[in-house]
């Protein structure tokens, strides 16, 4: 297992080392760049322009450049925000409260409803709930996200009243239950396309469990049906769920994107929308690899974790 | 408290350190761009009330991007400088009559009263004796100096230099005096010093990195609201600075909400979750609802802005005057105007915004005249191919037209543009960017054929247009400004150069006069119309006052109380 974990380890290392290089290229290869919002609005001559990127290193060679910066960031200087100079470390840091906040609510959600519809569907196939739950994640998985979140101001703020139409809290207020009236809307639409998501694995999960040679021996038994369920069904059935929830952060952070915008959550997702629409090459770069490690050890601690969890898996 | 300084008198009541037009009219130190207001409420006026004897309550205005630089001299976009002008003083302002009106320094230096020698060159500040940073420390003329030294310090990421970089021999005569001498005569300085912002010396100049330092992030001003707190990608909450020298402030805190997607903003407005709506204000489809909600107030102004197609004079066929008359004459501008903008701006024929001191009336009306459009290109030789478009020497009347990628009514504007032109057998295509590609070199460079762009003019309230249309000002040829039209006359070039000597302004009002015949008849831009903006503003906000000279509407929150 050790030797397993240090060669996933070393394998991580190699890949983050090609995302950095890949993501560095293409952020500055791309048209335009970080004094392009200057050039319409703040009346900077071409001159100062150049000044200013001097100033910024950005007039050198972009191998001399990504060295400069790989160099850095392994003595742990990430750089600095080309918008407010501040360290990358620090604004992504002052962000991911925010995101996390959203995103963990969002999955606790889509966790729990998602198993809940599974289950249900795959006990009660082809029934009226199964068919109407299948409908429903389709619409879901449809529903484009920023729309729904708009739909859901409309209704529930504008209309109704009864949310606010944004924000992460009142300035000024920041109570628990201000936090919790504010977090409700986006939690839920960043949750409907999870809650889909898991709603659907969870049914083929489950319907592939429960027909399975061991829980007709149970029933044959007499075993009580709540108890094979929970302990016989459940159990296995949530395995392949845990491949799931560790691919889930990417999606996650592509919801949050959307959902940030809309319902102006102080975010990771919507610093990363800024920060590409600014060319704020060191924060962009900053959120990628923080970004590209998340999703590794995501993927890794789920290959590990079901490893554990499932005798029959050895890893080598 | 200071006073209030009031308005240009019928009865010609003098206030004290404030030139009148008939000062300038004999000294002219720049002159400030006097506008009628035309910010208008649609909801019901109310009663103004009275000010409070002390702050009270808060204001949380949204703008559409976030600030994020707060040192006041670096390179910063409109949303800073609604952060800068609560923070920060300049020497004096321009009011949105026009007027400079003294705010660290303690009168505008005139001929008159010594403040400036009659060739322009001496410039003799008097400066408040009153005046403290948030720390309590006293402002001095120490600061001014060193303001100006550090915007001409080359290690400094300054914004620009445009004016700043004449400035010679700077002496501190007494705290509250200052002395410098201008290399050459440049009108265009008093403006400029209207929108520069003092910084304090006993701060910064203990920092070891000008461009980098607490105070980046935490600034210090002398301005009406002290720094309180950031949360990146949310709000700047700025409170009062009781000890601020002039009018005001009435509110204890003042907080800039950050809400990126503007139809969010307007519901949040609508909502009552923002008392203000700040750049980029209401989008126009949401005006005529905006005018109906209850107790909401609806102000839309014109903005310095001119919106225009901006063509490359040097790509093929815009290189033809005819050609650009005849694109001109076939633009439906009152379909843009109206169906596109709501009818909300104006329409112009200038650079210069209409409420400006330099506004040249009576420039040649555009007409929309598709007919005399194709007679003028038949006339010219430019005949129409088989395809429809027209050719001239083996040059085809097609070319592209860019913007801002997901600006919709740029877009909608690029599709009638399309119908339009394609009726006198010209063919355009849309090639449009993201603001992070179009603007950089793209536009610099001078790489395009034609853009759709919206465009201030104005170094402050002053017309000298230089960096814009003079002749060394093409980057794309190495020049220093941002003629990217690459627009070369040396009859503009002569105007240009005698405007920004002059100081009597009435000299420089037919010096600019006739700058702005020569740009409409030479077609060096197709102008659409004035920039607009529309503002929300919650019952019972009292003291928004659209300034026309500022970028940004939110200037005066010091004077912003509840009634």
């Amino acid at each position: 297992m050790a030797r397993y974990v240090l060669n996933r380890l070393a394998q991580a290392v190699i890949l983050l080392v090609i995302v950095s290089a890949i993501g560095f290229a293409l952020l500055h290869l791309a048209p335009g760049g970080p004094l392009s919002q200057f050039a319409a609005s703040a009346q900077m001559t071409q001159e100062d322009l150049d000044r200013v990127s001097k100033q910024l290193g950005l007039d050198r060679p972009l191998p001399i450049q990504y060295l400069d910066w790989f160099g850095r960031m392994l003595k742990g200087d990430w750089g600095k925000s080309y918008r407010d100079g501040e360290a990358v470390l620090s604004v992504i840091s002052s962000h991911l409260g925010a995101t996390l906040e959203l995103m963990t609510t969002a999955t606790i959600i889509a966790v729990l409803l998602g198993c809940w519809i599974g289950i249900l569907g795959a006990l009660r196939r082809y029934s009226l709930f199964d068919s109407l739950a299948t409908v429903g994640a389709m619409i879901a998985l449809s529903i484009p996200t920023f729309w729904f979140g708009l739909v859901t101001i409309y209704v529930f703020s504008v209309t109704l009243g009864w949310l606010p139409a944004g924000n992460r809290e009142t300035v000024g207020d920041g109570s628990f239950l201000d936090l919790l009236h504010h977090l409700i809307a986006p939690a839920m639409v960043l949750a409907l396309v999870e809650t889909a998501m898991w709603g659907r694995f969870m049914r083929s999960s489950m319907l592939e469990v429960i027909n399975q040679d061991y829980i007709r021996t149970a029933r044959a038994k007499g075993m009580p049906e709540w108890r094979i369920l929970t302990v016989h069904a459940l159990r296995n059935a949530l395995l392949p769920m845990i491949t799931v929830a560790g691919l889930q952060f990417p999606t996650l952070l592509g919801g949050a994107l959307v959902a940030e915008t809309v319902f102006t959550w102080p975010g990771m997702g919507r610093l990363f929308l800024d920060s590409i629409g600014y060319r704020d090459y060191p924060v962009v770069m900053g959120i990628l690899m923080f970004s590209a490690t998340m999703v590794l050890i995501g993927s890794l601690m789920a290959d590990i974790l079901y490893a554990v969890v499932d005798p029959r898996i050895r890893v080598s | 408290m200071a006073d209030d300084t009031g308005k240009f008198s019928v009865g010609g009541l003098h206030h004290p350190g404030i030139p009148n037009r008939r000062q300038f009219f004999q000294l002219g130190a720049g002159a400030a761009a006097g506008w009628t207001l035309s910010g208008s409420a649609f909801a019901q006026t109310e009663r103004p009330g009275i000010p409070p004897d002390k702050p009270r309550g808060q204001v949380i205005a949204a703008l559409s991007q976030e600030p994020t630089v707060f040192h006041p001299l670096m390179p910063g976009i409109e949303v800073d400088q609604g952060v800068w002008w609560q923070v920060f003083s300049p020497l004096w302002f321009i009011d949105p009559d026009g007027k400079f009106v003294p705010d660290l320094a303690s009168e505008v230096p005139t001929v008159e009263n010594g403040g400036l020698s009659a060739d322009g060159l001496t410039w003799k500040i008097k400066l408040r004796k009153d005046v403290k940073w948030h720390d309590g420390t006293a402002f001095t003329a120490d600061d001014v100096k060193f303001s100006l030294d550090l915007i001409n310090n080359p290690d400094f990421r300054v914004r620009n230099r445009v004016g700043h970089s004449l400035v010679k021999d700077i002496t501190v005569v007494a705290p509250d005096e200052i002395h410098w001498r201008m290399e050459a005569p440049y009108s265009p300085y008093m403006s400029i010093l209207s929108l520069t912002f003092i910084v304090p010396k006993h701060i910064l100049e203990k920092v070891s990195d000008p461009n980098s330092s607490p105070f980046h992030n935490a600034p210090v001003g002398t301005g009406p609201f002290r720094w309180g707190e950031r949360v990146p990608g949310d709000h700047i909450l700025l409170n009062a600075h009781t000890g601020y020298h002039g009018k005001g402030p009435y509110v204890e805190r003042v907080v800039f909400k950050y809400i990126p997607d503007l139809t969010v903003l307007y519901t949040q407005f609508r909502t009552g979750q923002v008392d203000y709506t700040g750049l980029q204000g209401i989008l126009p489809n949401f005006v005529q609802e905006a005018k109906t909600l209850k107790g909401r107030k609806i102000f839309v102004s014109s903005t310095s802005s001119v919106e225009h197609i901006a063509p490359n004079l040097e790509f093929g066929p815009f290189a033809d005057r005819t050609v650009r008359e005849a694109l001109y004459l076939a633009i439906n501008k009152q379909a843009i105007i109206d169906a596109l903008n709501y009818g909300l701006p104006t329409q112009t024929e200038s650079f210069v915004p209409q409420q400006a001191w330099s506004f040249q009336q009576g420039l040649p009306q555009h007409k929309y005249d598709p007919t005399r459009a194709n007679a003028l290109l038949d006339a010219a030789g430019w005949a129409r191919g088989s395809s429809g478009v027209r050719e001239k020497g083996g040059v085809k009347l097609e070319f592209t037209n860019s913007t801002t990628a997901g600006n919709a009514v740029r877009e909608q504007t690029q599709q009638l543009l399309i119908q339009d032109w394609r009726a006198i057998g010209a063919s355009m295509r849309v090639n449009n960017m993201p603001a992070a590609v179009i603007w950089g070199d793209f536009w610099q460079q001078s790489k395009f054929n034609s853009v759709i762009v919206g465009v201030n003019f104005m170094l402050g309230s002053d017309p000298d247009v230089t960096p814009r249309f003079g002749s060394g000002a093409i980057p794309a040829k190495g020049g220093r400004g941002y003629n990217t039209y690459q627009y070369q006359s040396a009859e503009a070039d002569r105007l240009l150069a005698q405007g920004a000597r002059q100081f009597d302004i009435a000299q420089r009002k037919t010096t600019y006069g006739d700058l702005q015949k020569l740009i409409r008849n030479d077609l060096a831009i197709l102008p659409l119309f004035q920039g607009f903006i529309a503002e929300g503003v919650k019952e019972g906000l009292q003291g928004f006052r659209p300034n026309i000279n500022t970028s940004t509407n939110c200037w005066n929150m010091r004077e912003w109380y509840w009634a």
